[in-house]
């Protein structure tokens, strides 16, 4: 085994097991799905995939750093559906509106995750229940300010070219949005002292508050990052499907975290690397593909989603044994 | 006499008035251990004698904790047998050592904080009614297991989380006490006891002895082990050296035979006491918080190593963490350079205004972070020094971890493993330099040398009075008279939450350390 | 003297959650147009009886410091299984009840071999086996629909002697023949341990896994009784995603209100359940305050908000910073 390791070139054997089993898998379901069908490895089938998977990209990123922290972030569902909704209520209020919508959706997201933030880092409520609390908040404003209907606003045209145009040629804008922002997270965690503080708090907080790092400021700051991206996340979705809707991030909480676990993250925090959560992101939309390209009815769907990922992580993600 | 006759011809132990060699309740024949190559015990033979106590020593990673470990059954060893009354044994877990009568109280404590003290004693296998716990027998049990451990101070109803570390361990030796063990193994497990409470356990264990059980002390105060065991067995790198009779060798044989060469001049030569008339560097006046600090005043000069010393838990550590910006709501002044400075927390400690440093009480805990590199460990508390606007600058980050590893001498196999996998004194090291990284004005130690081996310790004063020499102020908690002897320019003796009293150079001596810890005066002492 | 004050300080979270439900229910009754009486207690003890099952399950899990994101489709799945068995002869209810509740435990008992013999942690490992468990749910209902017997759900959601509602009588012998005996057994007091220090319960030669298992198996039997319940409650059974999901996430605020910590080893299934009832009635008072039900979610989740932040005061008190970090 660790012949086998020596002989592998560095950049792999610094790799971790987890990431490197993640491509696999993903390399694996390619192959399963063009069994299935020759159109599985087109490029228009794969740009098409990448789409889809740069809304979840985008969400779980913000989980991730969340997850870092040792936490985790619950409130996501309807921050996203609060990114969307109220980036798609300013750009009803004419050319200003418009031209703002964008970031007055993320920055309401911001807010939220300044709240959860506080709680967590100031108020040291657990993230679990703090984030429920907000979510739920998050859910009583949106169900207030709709009525109770769906909302009857759509997008705003930038939204709307960010989640559908091309910039580059046959490359979707929102993949390039996904790149942006993980090229902005690969730095923070990799170059700058306020990603070192995120693993020094992930591993220990005690020992990182004790060696002078403002540990609250970094928490608190790392929950409106996260209410930020999955707001954000929002906004591309209403772009993308023209205009918001209610329960539109009920279906991204439990993938963005498994994207993440998938990826090789501790959901204990202070270790993951952001290619794995890459590699979790694509996993997940690809099974999602495959299923229903399968044309397999939805009960199957969710039977197989859950024992797929049990299966993976049972794979890599297990915890060392204690004897 | 009788004691001394009873050490000689302990083997004698007559039977029906015949002479018989005892036999060893337990053996371990060429057991080894090893964790991802690395040898932690390699063939290591051991007898143990009932009514015997026999001592076990040697440095940090000698192998102890996993002899000890492999005895209780907390980890299987990769080699070797183990007799127990001359059969072969091996044990798939604690609890199935527990009924071999094998019962050890670790250095980890094993309490669970959120049950109460009767919960605990009778954790492994409580007494049952109707398939229930009988919580009247319970407490039944509790109470008799604490009052044979001379504790009988500590309700058995409390929480044990509520309890402060030196009464929880108390009820971590009544808890092992309760399951009626045939050989009681003890690992260091009087560190956190108040010295009333080390007699209370000396005179409990002397009793288990002479009740016929064999006992296994682990301890790195050699007096204790000179007062206690009858036979002594010496670890060095995972071999077993020697085992012999107690009190056949000196206690510098001892520690040569511990750190596998001559052991001289432990601490470096002291300079000449200076009465300059400098602004101290660090001052406190009137420090108060809680009932824990009452109106402590002192002042470190450059060049000055003071130390605190007292009976373990008289507020040493609050102090240190007070000065350092963790506790809340302190009255009194700090004043760094003559300047009053409002200290609220690590961060503002570590400002370059203020640059103090402390070295914290629990490396695993409060130094480190275990599961990440030597390298973010060592620059984690100088992020901004190794920074532009937020960036490191990989750089300069090597250049300095470079330095500190050659300023201590850390042995690592590369700053990219995790700081986990190095030995405890080369953690400590680490947990110092990435302190030194900073290049504070003022360091305090919360007793640094705790768990570490002797040469680290060394090399550890060696460098504190470097340090002093360059110019920096140390305020140096141990709880080790020997180190603050040893050490300190001077030594302020704590009591109760005061400063009790004030050693200067040749002052410091073991009994004026005792003395006015025990808060007795010098009169008295004299007669100790 | 000295001993009651232990008991107290060691039963505080539960003791909380009483007073808070006292509170909220003398605001909600009073106010009530109806006023106290056997109908008002009725119709707020069968709302508050389905919660209360599911925080009890979720409590035995957060004991170990685990947690049980799938608590929610367990309901759902026994609530489905439940409109398809519990129907026909009395003989064949029986067996359809105790069909229900078996599979109940069984969910639970997949969750703990998953999370011991697995290793995998807990939220995710509920994560995957909740999706499993609603794809089942859905396999069963694809649509709503199906049906219970009805003598048997009238029975269980009527009241006794004219003024007990069934359900609550219901949920008390459930604690008693459950819960009480758990928490005080060798493996109920395993499941404390393991929450509260999972190394030192190893150190201590506690049964870790039997613990563990133990906790997750009852855990799943109690959201199948909660399930089967519903069925009682609605005669139907629907495989409902956000239904689930929602009951899944109050369970674990009925949980904090009731006073178990989220990091294990502290708080009972008594104070989950008056954390429940609590959640609940905090939910119904708009109604008696006649405030448009659109505001419903936002005021329960302000309520809630507010809730989780009383615990922050505490944090006043703290003198040692240190002490943040638990």
């Amino acid at each position: 085994m660790n012949a086998l390791a020596e002989r592998l070139p560095i950049f792999m054997r610094r790799m971790d097991p987890a990431v490197v089993t993640a491509f696999a898998c993903i390399l694996l379901l390619l192959f399963v799905g063009s069994l299935y069908s020759s159109n599985f490895l087109s490029p228009e089938y794969l740009l098409q995939q990448l789409k889809v998977a740069s809304f979840l990209g985008i969400i779980a990123t913000g989980m991730m750093l969340v997850i870092l922290l040792g936490q985790i972030d619950l409130s996501l569902p309807w921050v996203v559906s609060v990114g969307a909704m109220m980036s798609s209520a300013v750009a009803g209020l004419g050319d200003v509106g418009a031209a703002i919508a964008i970031p007055f959706g993320i920055f309401c997201g911001v807010l939220i995750g300044l709240v959860n933030g506080v709680g967590v880092a100031y108020l040291r409520i657990p993230s679990m229940i703090m984030t429920l609390a907000t979510n739920a908040v998050a859910q009583g404003l949106m169900v207030v300010y709709t009525g109770g209907f769906s909302p009857q606003d759509s997008a705003s045209p930038a939204a709307r070219y960010l989640a559908t145009g091309f910039i580059i040629p046959t490359v979707p804008n929102s993949v390039l949005c996904w790149l942006a922002v993980g090229a902005a997270a690969v730095f923070l965690m990799t170059r700058t002292t306020f990603g070192r503080s995120i693993y020094g708090i992930g591993n220990r907080e005690r020992a990182a508050y004790l060696s002078g790092i403002n540990t609250r400021r970094v928490v608190m700051i790392v929950f409106a990052i996260s209410g930020g991206l999955a707001a954000f996340g929002g906004v591309l979705l209403a772009g993308y499907a023209s205009k918001a809707a209610q329960s539109m991030g009920d279906a991204y909480l439990l993938p963005a975290i498994a994207a993440v676990v998938l990826g090789g993250t501790s959901i204990l925090g202070g270790r993951g690397s952001y290619l794995g959560t890459v590699a979790g992101v694509m996993l997940i939309t690809l099974l999602q593909s495959i299923l229903s390209v399968m044309q397999m009815p939805e009960f199957g769907r969710q039977i197989v989603y859950g024992i797929v990922i049990i299966m993976m992580l049972l794979l890599y993600g297990r915890e060392r044994l204690q004897r | 006499m009788e004691e001394i006759l009873r050490r000689r011809f302990w083997f004698m132990i007559t039977l029906e008035g015949a002479l018989v060699e005892a036999a060893p309740l337990f053996r371990l024949e060429g057991v080894s251990k090893s964790y991802g190559g690395v040898r932690a015990l390699q063939k290591a033979d051991l007898d143990i004698y009932p009514g015997r106590i026999h001592g076990i020593l040697g440095e940090n990673g000698a192998g102890k904790s996993t002899l000890i470990k492999a005895m209780a059954g907390v980890l299987a060893p990769d080699e070797g047998r183990m007799f127990l009354d001359g059969r072969e044994t091996s044990f798939a877990s604690p609890t199935a050592a527990n009924k071999a009568g094998i019962v050890c109280i670790f250095q980890e404590l094993s309490l669970i904080p959120d049950l109460s003290v009767a919960d605990n004693i009778v954790i492994s296998d409580p007494p049952t009614r109707f398939g229930m716990i009988d919580r009247a027998r319970q407490r039944q049990i509790a109470e008799q297991a604490l009052a044979r451990a001379g504790a009988e101070d500590i309700h058995p109803l409390a929480l044990v989380k509520d309890l402060p570390l030196s009464r929880r361990q108390m009820v971590e030796i009544a808890k092992a006490l309760a399951r009626k063990p045939r050989i009681l193994i003890l690992d260091e497990a009087t560190s956190a006891l108040t010295a009333a409470d080390v007699t209370k356990i000396f005179a409990v264990l002397k009793r288990l002895r002479s009740e016929g059980l064999a006992l296994l002390y682990i301890s790195h105060r050699m007096h204790e082990i000179a007062e206690l065991a009858d036979e002594c067995s010496v670890f060095r790198n995972g071999r077993k050296v020697e085992t012999y009779e107690a009190g056949s060798k000196t206690n510098n044989e001892v520690v040569e035979l511990m750190i596998g060469r001559e052991y001289k001049n432990v601490f470096p030569p002291k300079p000449p006491l200076q009465s300059n008339g400098t602004t101290p560097v660090l001052q406190a006046e009137n420090l108060s918080w809680t009932d824990r600090l009452k109106d402590i005043s002192l002042s470190v000069r450059a060049g000055e190593i003071v130390g605190l010393g007292g009976l373990d838990g008289q507020g040493q550590r609050d102090l240190l963490l007070a000065l350092f910006g963790v506790l809340s709501g302190c009255s009194g002044k700090v004043l760094i350079d003559g300047v009053p400075v409002k200290i609220n927390s690590p961060t503002a400690a570590k400002s370059e205004k203020i640059g103090m440093a402390l070295i914290p009480e629990d490396r695993k805990t409060e130094g480190l972070m275990l599961p990440m590199t030597v390298r973010d460990n060592l620059s984690f508390a100088s992020l901004h020094r190794i920074s532009d606007h937020g960036i490191v600058n990989r750089a300069k980050e090597q250049k300095y971890i470079d330095e500190m590893i050659a300023l201590l001498g850390i042995k690592t196999a590369g700053t990219g493993i995790a700081v986990g996998s190095l030995s405890g004194g080369n953690q400590q090291k680490v947990v110092i330099a990435k302190w030194l990284m900073n290049q504070p004005r003022i360091i305090l130690l919360n007793d640094p040398t705790r768990g570490i081996d002797v040469g680290t310790k060394q090399e550890l004063y060696v460098l504190l009075r470097k340090l002093a020499g360059q110019g920096a102020a140390i305020l140096f908690y141990s709880t080790d008279y020997d180190e603050l002897i040893g050490c300190c320019d001077r030594v302020l003796v704590l009591y109760d939450g005061k400063v009790k009293r004030e050693l200067v150079g040749a002052e410091i001596t073991e009994r004026a350390l005792i003395a006015s810890a025990l808060n007795i005066d010098m009169g008295e002492a004299l007669h100790l | 003297m000295r001993d009651w004050r232990f008991w107290f300080a060691e039963q505080r979270g539960t003791l909380m959650a009483i007073a808070i439900f006292i509170v909220m229910f003398v605001i909600y009754s009073s106010n009530h147009p109806a006023g106290f009486s056997a109908n008002v207690v009725q119709t707020a003890s069968n709302k508050g009886v389905l919660l209360a099952f599911v925080a009890m399950a979720q409590a035995l899990v957060v004991i170990t410091a685990g947690i049980d994101l799938s608590v929610g489709m367990i309901f759902t799945l026994t609530n489905c299984l439940a409109s398809w068995i519990v129907v026909g002869s009395p003989v064949q209810v029986f067996f359809g009840v105790v069909g229900v509740l078996l599979v109940g435990a069984l969910c639970g008992a997949i969750n703990g071999a998953i999370v011991i013999y697995g290793r995998l942690q807990p939220i995710v490992t509920t994560i995957a086996t909740g999706a499993v468990f609603y794809g089942i749910a859905l396999a069963i209902r694809p649509n709503p629909g199906g049906s219970v017997d009805e003598t048997l759900a009238d029975f269980f959601t009527g009241r006794f002697f004219g003024f007990m509602p069934a359900s609550l009588v219901t949920l008390f012998a459930v604690v008693l023949v459950v819960w009480v005996p758990f928490s005080r057994s060798v493996t109920g007091r395993a499941a404390y341990a393991v929450g509260s220090s999972e190394p030192a319960a190893y150190m201590s030669g506690v049964n870790i896994r039997r613990a563990k298992f133990a906790a997750y198996t009852l855990s799943g039997l109690l959201a199948g009784i909660g399930g089967l319940f519903l069925t009682f409650f609605t005669y139907t059974g629907e495989a409902a995603y956000a239904s689930g999901n929602a009951y899944t996430l109050f369970s674990i605020a009925a949980v904090v209100l009731g006073g178990v910590s989220l990091f294990g080893g502290k708080g009972s299934a008594i104070g989950a359940i008056f954390g429940a009832m609590a959640f609940r009635t905090i939910g119904d008072l708009l109604f008696v305050f006649d405030f448009d039900p659109l505001w419903q979610p936002l005021f329960q989740g302000v309520v809630l908000l507010l809730a989780v932040s009383i615990g922050a005061f505490g944090l006043f008190r703290i003198r040692n910073r240190l002490d943040w970090f638990g």
